[in-house]
C-alpha cells in the first residue's frame, strides 16, 4: 500500500504525516493524530457524526481520503471553543437539552456552524434541510431546531 | 398532581436543586469533542480487531484456513472456533430445555446460524490492514436450508439450528390468570383476531458495540474499556465460560454513545476480544463496523399473535383475552428466554379486564440473536393489547376514546394490582388521555377529515398507550426457570468528603445519555445544603470503584429509583457523620442542633459557629489525631439501595414483577395519499407521568427521543430478510431511521403522579417510547377503515391496506 506525505491544519495547527492511500480522512484525525472529537456511526456516509469544515465546505470526512485534504485547513469541533469559552451554539445546545449521548453531537455543530455562516437568520426549515445529512438516535431532533434558532440572528 | 403542558423554563434558583433544569454536567465536555468514547481508547502496540464473518444463513463448516492471513506482515494473529471450544465453555444458558442445550461460543463452532455470525477473527497492526488479512482467511461451508418464518420453525420437515436442543422450540409457557370459561361465558360478543405481527428493529444507538481490551498476565486480569451497558450482566455471563472470577474482569466506561438495550449482549464478542489480548500479549481494539451491528446484535424480538380471541360486552366492557405469542428469538438465546415473561410485567395493558390467557412460545430461527431493545418485550405486548382494543371499537363501532376510559384502571383504584400480581403504583390514565386529545386538537378532527377527502387524502387520528414499568424485580426469571437463583434488584453508590472539602460521588450505573451524573449531584446538594456545582460525579463506571452490585448498570428504566435511591441513601449517611463530626468539633452541640448548609455544618441558632466541609474532610483524612476512639465517622459511605419485592409464586406466575409504571399516552393524526400509499404524520402528541421529575428537561427528551424512535419503527425501520436469511437492511441507506426532515410537529404535556413505593417519589422512565407505534397504527386504521395487522407500516403496506385489506377479524355472538 503506497504512503503519501499529507499536510494539513486543524483548528490552527500544521499536521504533517505519511499516510496511506486509502486511509480515510476521519480515521487520519481520529487515529494518527488523536483528535477523537469526531465521531464514527456509520460505513455509508449517512450519519454525519465525522463532519468537519474542509476549506470553508461542510464535508462528512468518511466519504473522502485523507491524500486528498493535502494542503486543506480543516475546522473541527474541538475548534469551536475559545479557550475554555463554548461558542454561542454550544451553549445554546446545553441550555436546550439538544444533546444526549453526544455521540453525534460533534457532527451536528459542525453542520450547523456551517448553515449558520452561510445562512445567519436560518428559518425551520431551512435548519432541518441543513441538519438532514446528521443522524441522532437519543433527541428526536426537536431539542436541537431549537438551540440552532436560539442563535440564529 | 400538576398538569401542564410541558415547556421549558430557565433555572430559578430555589429551595430545592431536584426538580430545576440544571444545565447538564455531562454537556461542557460532550458540546467540546472531549467525551471519552470506547474507540478514543488508545494503548500503546494496540491491536485492530476484524472478525470474518458467515455469508450464510445456516451452513456447516467444513474447514478454516488462517495461514494466509497470519502471513501478511503486520498482523499479530488469529482466533478460530476451534480454540474458542478449547479454551472456554459455553455460555451459560437462562433457559429449561430445549432451550438451555444450546452451545453458544464467542465464535461459531462447526456451524454458523445467521448471517454475519463471527467465524473467525483477526489482529492486525492497523484496522485497514485487519480488514485486508481477514479477506485472506478461507472458510468452507457447507450451506443448509435457512429458516427466517418462525411460523415454520416448528414443522418436522424443517431442519433444526441447535442439534443439542434437538428441536428449534426454546422455551415454552403457559399464563393463565382469572377464569376464560367466566368471562367468555358473561360476553355479548367474541372478536376473534387471526395474527397480528410485531416486526423486527432495533434502536440503532448511533456508536457501535467496541471495546478495548488488555491483560495484565501478572494478576491474570483483564481491564475492558467498553460499551457494554449492563457490566453486571456480561461479567455473569464470561466469568464462568471463561473459568475465572468475576474479580479478572474490569469493566471501564467513561461516555457511551446511546445503548437503548442494545449494548447488554455484546458478551460473545467481548471473550473473543478478552482471549486474543492474553494470546496475542498486547491490548487490542474491538470497533464494531456499522453493517456489523445491523447483521449481528441485538435485533428486538419479532412477535405473531396468533389466534386471539377477546370476550367483550356489547357497551365495550372487555372482560378478557387468550392469544398465543410465537417469539422470533433469532440464532442464540443471549439474553432470551426473559422475553417470555417480562412482557407479564404489563400483562392487561392499562385495561381491568381479569381474564386472560397467553401461551408463549419461542423458536430460534437463521436471523440475528434477539436481546433487550427500549421497551423490551413490552412493546411487544402493549402494542397487541392496544391493537386489541382498537380492532375491537371498530367492529363495535363503537369510539375509542369511550372504549379506552371504559375500561382504564382507574386513578382511585391506585395502588392496583393486576391479574397477575403486579401492582401499578399510581396515575390517572383518563386524565393524561384528555391531556393528549387537548394537545392533538381532537375537537377538530372531524373537520380535518373532511377537508383532507376534498383534497383525496385520508386523514385519521390514533391513541397509543403504554406502561413503562421500571425496576426489575429478577425474580420473575424463575417463572422461565424455577432453578435460577435471581430475585428483586439492588444499585450502588457511593458519597465521600476527601482531604480538601470535594464531594465525590460514584455510580454503580453506565449511563448513555441520561445525565445521571447531573441528577446525582442534584439529590446529592439537596441533602448536603450545597450547590451542584460543588458535587463531583464521576463519569462512567469502574468495577475497580466499590460502587457495583450484580445488577448494576444502565437498562430497564430504573435510574431515577435504583440508582438515586442509593445516591439518597449514601448521602444521607455522609449528612449524618458530618453532623456527627460537627458535634465533636464544635463542643457537643448534639447533632439535633446542627444543620448543613452553604458547604458547612453549623449550628441552627447561630450560624456563625460552622465547620466547612473542607475542615471535615481535612480532620478525618488527614488530622485526626486525638478524635475521640469511639468517633466511627469515615466520610466515605456506600448504600446499596434495595427495592421491595418478595420472590414471585413460579406456579401461578404471579408476583409483583417491577416496582413502578410510568405511563405515557400519546396521539398522532396522519394523512394518507390513498393513490400511493405515502402517508405523513402530520400532528403529534405525547403525555408522560413518571412520578416526580428530578430535571424535568431531562425527562421531557427522553420522551422525544422515545418517541423518534417508534415514529421511524413504525414507518420505515425493519430488518427484513430475504428467504434465504440474507438481510436486506444491513447499514444506513437500506435501514431508514428517522432524519432531521422526518420529524412531525410535537406537543408534549405531563402529569405527575409520585409513586408511593419509591424514596423520591420518581419512576424509572425513558422507554415509553411504543406508544408511538400503537398511535399510528390507530391512525392508520382510522384513514383507511381497516384494521391494521402489523406493527411495521412503510408506505407500500398502506397502499396494500386501502387498496387490498386483509381480513383478519371476526366478530361473533358469544
Amino acid at each position: 500500500m503506497s504512503s503519501h506525505p499529507v499536510t494539513v491544519t486543524i483548528n490552527g495547527v500544521e499536521y504533517e504525516r505519511e499516510v496511506e492511500a486509502r486511509k480515510l480522512l476521519i480515521h487520519f484525525v481520529r487515529d494518527d493524530l488523536d483528535l477523537t472529537g469526531s465521531h464514527i456511526g456509520c460505513d455509508t456516509g449517512n450519519c454525519g457524526a465525522c463532519s468537519m469544515i474542509v476549506d470553508g465546505t461542510l464535508v462528512k470526512s468518511c466519504m473522502m481520503l485523507a491524500v486528498q485534504a493535502d494542503g486543506a485547513t480543516i475546522e473541527t469541533v474541538e475548534g469551536l471553543a475559545d479557550g475554555d469559552q463554548l461558542s454561542p451554539l454550544q451553549r445554546s445546545f446545553s441550555e436546550h437539552h439538544a444533546l444526549q449521548c453526544g455521540y453525534c453531537t460533534p457532527g451536528m455543530l459542525m453542520s450547523a456552524t456551517a448553515l449558520l455562516r452561510e445562512n445567519p437568520s436560518p428559518s425551520e426549515d431551512e435548519i432541518r434541510k441543513a441538519l438532514q445529512g446528521n443522524i441522532c438516535r437519543c433527541t428526536g431532533y426537536w431539542n436541537i431546531f431549537e438551540a440552532v434558532k436560539a442563535v440564529a440572528k | 398532581m400538576t398538569i401542564a403542558p410541558e415547556k421549558h423554563e430557565v433555572a430559578v434558583p430555589t429551595k430545592t436543586w431536584q426538580g430545576q433544569n440544571v444545565p447538564r454536567k455531562e454537556d461542557k465536555r460532550l458540546t467540546q469533542g472531549q467525551g471519552v468514547f470506547v474507540d478514543d481508547v488508545k494503548r500503546h502496540g494496540m491491536g485492530y480487531i476484524h472478525f470474518v464473518r458467515s455469508p450464510y444463513a445456516h451452513a456447516h463448516i467444513t474447514s478454516i484456513d488462517v495461514g494466509a492471513a497470519e502471513k501478511l506482515k503486520g498482523v499479530y494473529g488469529t482466533l478460530t472456533g476451534e480454540e474458542v471450544a478449547s479454551l472456554t465453555d459455553p455460555f451459560f444458558q437462562l433457559s429449561t430445555p430445549p432451550g438451555a442445550h444450546i452451545k453458544d461460543y464467542a465464535l461459531a463452532v462447526g456451524k454458523v446460524r445467521y448471517v454475519g455470525e463471527p467465524v473467525v477473527a483477526v489482529v492486525a497492526e492497523t484496522r485497514e490492514l485487519a480488514r485486508d488479512a481477514s479477506e485472506l482467511v478461507e472458510v468452507e461451508y457447507e450451506p443448509l436450508e435457512a429458516i427466517v418464518d418462525a411460523r415454520v420453525a416448528l414443522d418436522d420437515a424443517k431442519p433444526v439450528l441447535h442439534e443439542d436442543s434437538g428441536s428449534n422450540l426454546m422455551w415454552e409457557g403457559v399464563y393463565e390468570w382469572g377464569d376464560l370459561d367466566a368471562a367468555f361465558a358473561e360476553a355479548d360478543k367474541v372478536v376473534k383476531i387471526s395474527e397480528l405481527h410485531f416486526h423486527r428493529f432495533n434502536s440503532t444507538p448511533l456508536e457501535c458495540d467496541g471495546a478495548v481490551v488488555e491483560y495484565n498476565r501478572g494478576v491474570g486480569q483483564w481491564t475492558l474499556y467498553t460499551n457494554n451497558q449492563f457490566p453486571g450482566f456480561a461479567q455473569i455471563m464470561m466469568g464462568p465460560a471463561m473459568r475465572c472470577g468475576l474479580d479478572k474482569l474490569r469493566f471501564v466506561t467513561q461516555d457511551i454513545g446511546g445503548g437503548f438495550g442494545n449494548k447488554i449482549t455484546s458478551h460473545p464478542q467481548l471473550v473473543a476480544c478478552c482471549l486474543l489480548a492474553r494470546k496475542l500479549n498486547r491490548p487490542v481494539n474491538w470497533t464494531e463496523w456499522r453493517t456489523d451491528f445491523h447483521l449481528s446484535m441485538s435485533h428486538g424480538n419479532e412477535r405473531w399473535f396468533l389466534d386471539t380471541e377477546v370476550a367483550v360486552k356489547n357497551d365495550g366492557t372487555l372482560l378478557g383475552f387468550r392469544t398465543k405469542a410465537l417469539d422470533d428469538a433469532g440464532a442464540y438465546l443471549r439474553y432470551e428466554p426473559l422475553g417470555g415473561v417480562i412482557w407479564a410485567q404489563v400483562t392487561p395493558g392499562m385495561y381491568k379486564w381479569r381474564h386472560i390467557r397467553l401461551d408463549f412460545t419461542q423458536v430460534a430461527t437463521n436471523k440475528a440473536p434477539c436481546s433487550p431493545n427500549r421497551g423490551y418485550s413490552r412493546m411487544q405486548h402493549l402494542w397487541f393489547t392496544e391493537r386489541v382494543i382498537d380492532i375491537v371499537a371498530k367492529e363495535l363501532e363503537l369510539d375509542p376514546v369511550e372504549v379506552r376510559k371504559k375500561n382504564y384502571v382507574k386513578h382511585e383504584d391506585m395502588p392496583y394490582e393486576t391479574p397477575n400480581g403486579c401492582v401499578y403504583d399510581s396515575g390517572d390514565y383518563a386524565k393524561m388521555l384528555d391531556v393528549a386529545l387537548d394537545l392533538i386538537g381532537w375537537n377538530d378532527v372531524a373537520k380535518r377529515k373532511a377537508e383532507a377527502g376534498e383534497r383525496g387524502k385520508l386523514l385519521g387520528v390514533g391513541i397509543g398507550s403504554t406502561l413503562d414499568s421500571g425496576t426489575n424485580n429478577f425474580g420473575q426469571s424463575r417463572m422461565i426457570n424455577p432453578e435460577l437463583q435471581f430475585s428483586g434488584n439492588n444499585e450502588v453508590a457511593t458519597v465521600k468528603l476527601d482531604i480538601f472539602g470535594e464531594i465525590v460521588v460514584t455510580l454503580g450505573t453506565t449511563p448513555q445519555g441520561q445525565g445521571h451524573e447531573t441528577t446525582a449531584a442534584q439529590v446529592v446538594a439537596d441533602i448536603l445544603g450545597c450547590s451542584v456545582d460543588d458535587v463531583h460525579v464521576r463519569a462512567g463506571h469502574d468495577s475497580y470503584w466499590n460502587s457495583h452490585a450484580g445488577f448494576s448498570g444502565t437498562y430497564a428504566s430504573q435510574f431515577a429509583v435504583t440508582g438515586l435511591s442509593a445516591v439518597k441513601g449514601a448521602t444521607e449517611m455522609l449528612a449524618e457523620q458530618i453532623k456527627r463530626l460537627g458535634s465533636v468539633i464544635l463542643g457537643g452541640v448534639p447533632e439535633e442542633a446542627l444543620e448543613l448548609a452553604e458547604g458547612t455544618v453549623r449550628i441552627k441558632d447561630n450560624p456563625e459557629a460552622a465547620l466547612p466541609f473542607m475542615a471535615c474532610g481535612a480532620i478525618i483524612n488527614a488530622n485526626n489525631a486525638g478524635l475521640p476512639e469511639d468517633l466511627d465517622v469515615t466520610l466515605n459511605c456506600r448504600y446499596v439501595y434495595r427495592p421491595p419485592f418478595e420472590v414471585p409464586d413460579v406456579e401461578r406466575k404471579f408476583g409483583n414483577l417491577t416496582l413502578t409504571y410510568a405511563a405515557q399516552i400519546h396521539a398522532a393524526i396522519v394523512e394518507i395519499d390513498p393513490e400511493t400509499g405515502y402517508y405523513e404524520i402530520v400532528d403529534y402528541a405525547a403525555v408522560d407521568d413518571c412520578g416526580v421529575r428530578i430535571h424535568p428537561q431531562i425527562v421531557e427528551g427522553q420522551v422525544m427521543g422515545a418517541t423518534a424512535q417508534a415514529l421511524g419503527a413504525v414507518v420505515h425501520e425493519a430488518f427484513e430478510y430475504d428467504e434465504e436469511g440474507q438481510l436486506l437492511t444491513p447499514n444506513f441507506y437500506d435501514y431508514h431511521v428517522p432524519h432531521a426532515l422526518d420529524m412531525p410537529p410535537l406537543e408534549t404535556g405531563y402529569i405527575e403522579s409520585a409513586s408511593p413505593f419509591t424514596p423520591l417519589g420518581t419512576k424509572g422512565m425513558g422507554e415509553g417510547g411504543g406508544a408511538g407505534i400503537h398511535a399510528v397504527c390507530a391512525a392508520l386504521q382510522d384513514a383507511t377503515g381497516h384494521v391494521v395487522y402489523d406493527s411495521w407500516n412503510p408506505y407500500k403496506r398502506v397502499w396494500e391496506l386501502v387498496n387490498k385489506p386483509r381480513d383478519v377479524v371476526e366478530v361473533t355472538a358469544a
